[in-house]
């Protein structure tokens, strides 16, 4: 839109010019952010763009979707939009985020064609003018270009859409160039024969982690995100990162992260070159232990906890959140934080398992604060031979609103041959503003 | 052959043996249930540090799997040092855990997508060796997995649980299957203790000692996990040493 255009539209708009320098080096900011984060390769895909090979790096987040929101997120709360997709190419890559309408999108595993065939072919990162010739012709889609036949095209134009389709299709690598940081702690191996053992890999895997601690240690420093590159010989690149709960400068447990997860690496015609670079560091000092004569007891469970969650296993501890609703007052937190000791305080018993949601099952009470007689659930009836309650838990108005005048009543409940289960009305059995009187089971008692 | 000659080379036999089977352990010992009775039968007197448990609960619970997972908690409620609980499904309240005098900064969860890594998070919480112990929610336990989940307890000395839970009931006949575990259990629920008022009294399990390596089984009527973890025997009946009338609650 013309400038004298959009004056006209709107009075007293704000004229800024564009300014690409600034722009790029912003850009070249985030890439940077992105990698200590995120991924371990990451690059500037154009003006406005970044790209990141996340295989191998996204557990560390919680699994693809939850990181794509999180990156989402992590925009929106510094006042930028960003649109955000995961497919198996670049190309691919490149074209959904910049066609979608939402914020996020994953594009699954071999669906890739699927997934950009509708798209404009303004997407395929061509000139422009390949792109005004083409719709000359009548070309608008990706889809349609894929279909037609290459000779011609390429008699015309040149090889460039031939390569453009094959490598947004997977058909071509594309290997991506990364953003280096000059401060980053590096240490490299280049082989004269390539190499493709595992036992190799895992002998220079070592030899690289003894270097890397002996230069963090020269620093005072200790690694909290450690990235292991392959280069192979065909020219693509693999990149395996390993994250640790606290800062680490020990050789052994670093070795152990990267060991369990050389399997992963596929060596193809050979690798030529091992990179270690340790990505985020922080200060850490040494210690001073004091030798003894028992055998002492190991308390300390980082490495354990590092194992697992470079395995892509979710290790968390649970903590009390002071709320009387019972699937609120329980949080999760991160496995090496501090101990609280904090505990809940129940005057009551609780249920062993608590059903995520509550399931709705009929009962037959006498109201207002009688326990049932017998309750239906998932099609079993219980006869009721003991119970105790009610337990009443109000709605916590300060969080929402609408819990103003809600009310729910626990009864723990036995039926005949001993199974417990905690259950609760909605409502206090008199006041309709307090709950629609629905009986749910919330838990299964020990 | 004198009789004094067989006993010597009984006794040669047997220490050889125990040296075999002691090959590589670090700390051997026994954790009582602090009931005399339960821990008359289980040799040792309590449960083996530094082997694999089994807990499977009866009828209903073989879904719920909620009486084995706190009489889990109360066993690891007892030990010392942190506890890791490898889990598949995360329908844990961890309250009623704290309740059993599990106290929420000892215990770890490690959740995983599969059972294979619920089995694999086991064994690397089991060699590392720093832990009290080490519990699993699980479906399926075959031979060589329970085997190797007890030869990495038998190297590291931290007690390992197993707590066995089906996603229906037909399918928790599996645990008739022979697995390497040194003890089994199943844990049923029981009608409560009677109170004088209307009301629940503390909750009554039926302890079964299915299986136990070097040792009888037996059946117990217990009072559930108080406080601190402890369990005691029921009043109103008292310990049934058989094993025949326990049909009742066959799943």
């Amino acid at each position: 839109m013309p400038a004298a255009k959009a004056q006209a539209i709107f009075r007293d708009l704000m004229m800024i010019d564009a300014d690409h320098v600034a722009d790029a080096a912003a850009l070249e900011r985030i890439a940077l952010w992105a990698l200590t984060v995120y991924s371990p390769i990451v690059a500037v895909d154009g003006p406005d763009g970044l790209v990141l090979d996340t295989e191998g790096a996204d557990h560390l987040q919680g699994g693809e979707e939850t990181m794509l929101t999180g990156i989402a997120n992590r925009f929106r709360s510094k006042g930028l939009t960003a649109k955000v997709a995961i497919a198996d190419t670049w190309g691919a890559a490149h074209a959904c985020a910049r066609a979608i309408q939402r914020e996020t999108v994953v594009v699954p595993r071999g669906e890739t064609f699927r997934a950009v065939e509708r798209l404009p072919i303004h997407l395929l990162r061509l000139p422009d003018k390949n792109i005004d010739d083409l719709r000359t012709l009548g070309f608008q889609t990706v889809g349609e270009l894929g279909n037609t036949a290459r000779a011609p095209l390429a008699l015309r134009f040149g090889p460039e859409i031939g390569r453009r389709l094959d490598q947004m299709l997977g058909r071509a690598s594309e290997p991506i160039e990364p953003i280096r940081a000059p401060e980053w702690i590096e240490v490299s191996r280049a082989f004269a024969e390539p190499i493709g053992a595992a036992e190799t890999i895992n002998k220079y895997v070592g030899r690289l982690v003894i270097q890397l601690v002996a230069e963090l240690q020269r620093q005072g420093l200790g690694v909290r995100r450690t990235d292991l590159i392959v280069d192979k010989v065909d020219g693509s690149r693999q990149a395996i990162r390993a994250g640790t709960a606290k800062p680490a400068r020990d050789v052994a447990w670093l070795t152990k992260l990267f060991r369990d997860r050389t399997e992963k690496i596929e060596p193809g015609f050979g690798i030529e070159k091992l990179t270690l670079v340790a990505v985020m560091s922080q200060p850490l000092d040494e210690e001073q232990r004091s030798s003894t004569l028992i055998d002492e007891e190991t308390s300390d469970i980082t490495p354990l906890i590092d194992v697992l969650g470079n395995r892509g296993q979710r290790v968390y501890r649970l903590a009390p959140v002071a709320s009387d609703v019972p699937e609120r007052s329980v949080q999760r937190i991160a496995a090496a934080a501090e101990p609280s000791g904090e505990i809940w305080n129940h005057q009551w018993r609780r249920p062993v398992r608590l059903l995520d949601r509550p399931d709705r099952i009929t009962a037959i009470a006498l109201m207002p604060d009688y326990p049932p007689r017998s309750i239906t659930w998932r099609g079993r009836r219980h006869n009721v031979a003991r119970a105790d309650g009610p337990e009443r838990i109000f709605g916590e108005w300060w969080k929402r609103d609408s819990e103003l005048e809600a009310v729910r009543d626990y009864y723990v409940i036995e039926n005949d041959v001993g199974e417990r289960f905690w259950i609760f009305r909605s409502g206090d059995g008199v006041d309709p503003e307090t709950g629609d009187h629905q009986w749910f089971m919330h838990g299964i008692f020990a | 052959m004198s009789a004094v000659l067989r006993d010597q080379v009984l006794a040669e036999l047997r220490e050889r043996i125990s040296s075999i089977e002691g090959e590589g352990v670090k700390r051997a010992g026994f954790l009582p249930f602090g009931v005399p009775e339960i821990d008359a039968v289980l040799p040792g007197g309590g449960l083996a540090h530094g082997a694999l448990h089994e807990f499977a609960g009866g009828g209903s619970g073989t879904v719920d799997g909620a009486a084995a997972a706190l009489m889990a908690a109360g066993i690891a409620a007892r030990t010392k040092g942190r506890v890791a609980w490898c889990l598949t499904r995360p329908d844990l309240f961890m309250p009623a855990l704290a309740q059993v005098g599990l106290h929420p900064d000892r215990i770890v969860f490690v959740e995983g997508d599969r059972e294979e890594d619920v089995l694999a998070s086991m064994e690397e919480c089991i060699s590392y060796g720093g832990l009290g112990a080490v519990v699993g929610e699980l479906v399926r336990l075959p031979m060589v997995a329970s085997r190797r989940l007890q030869l990495a307890a038998e190297r590291t000395g931290t007690i390992a649980i197993a707590v066995r839970r089906w996603r229906r009931q037909t399918e928790a006949n599996d645990f008739g299957q022979p697995t390497a575990s040194t003890t089994r259990w199943r844990v049923s629920v029981l009608p409560s203790e009677e109170l004088p008022v209307p009301g629940l009294g503390r909750a009554r399990w039926l302890l079964e000692l299915m299986r136990s390596r070097a040792g009888e089984c037996a059946e117990f009527e217990i009072g559930a996990c108080d406080d601190k973890g402890c369990i005691h025997l029921s009043s109103r009946s008292g310990n049934r040493s058989d094993t025949s009338g326990r049909s009742r609650n066959t799943a």
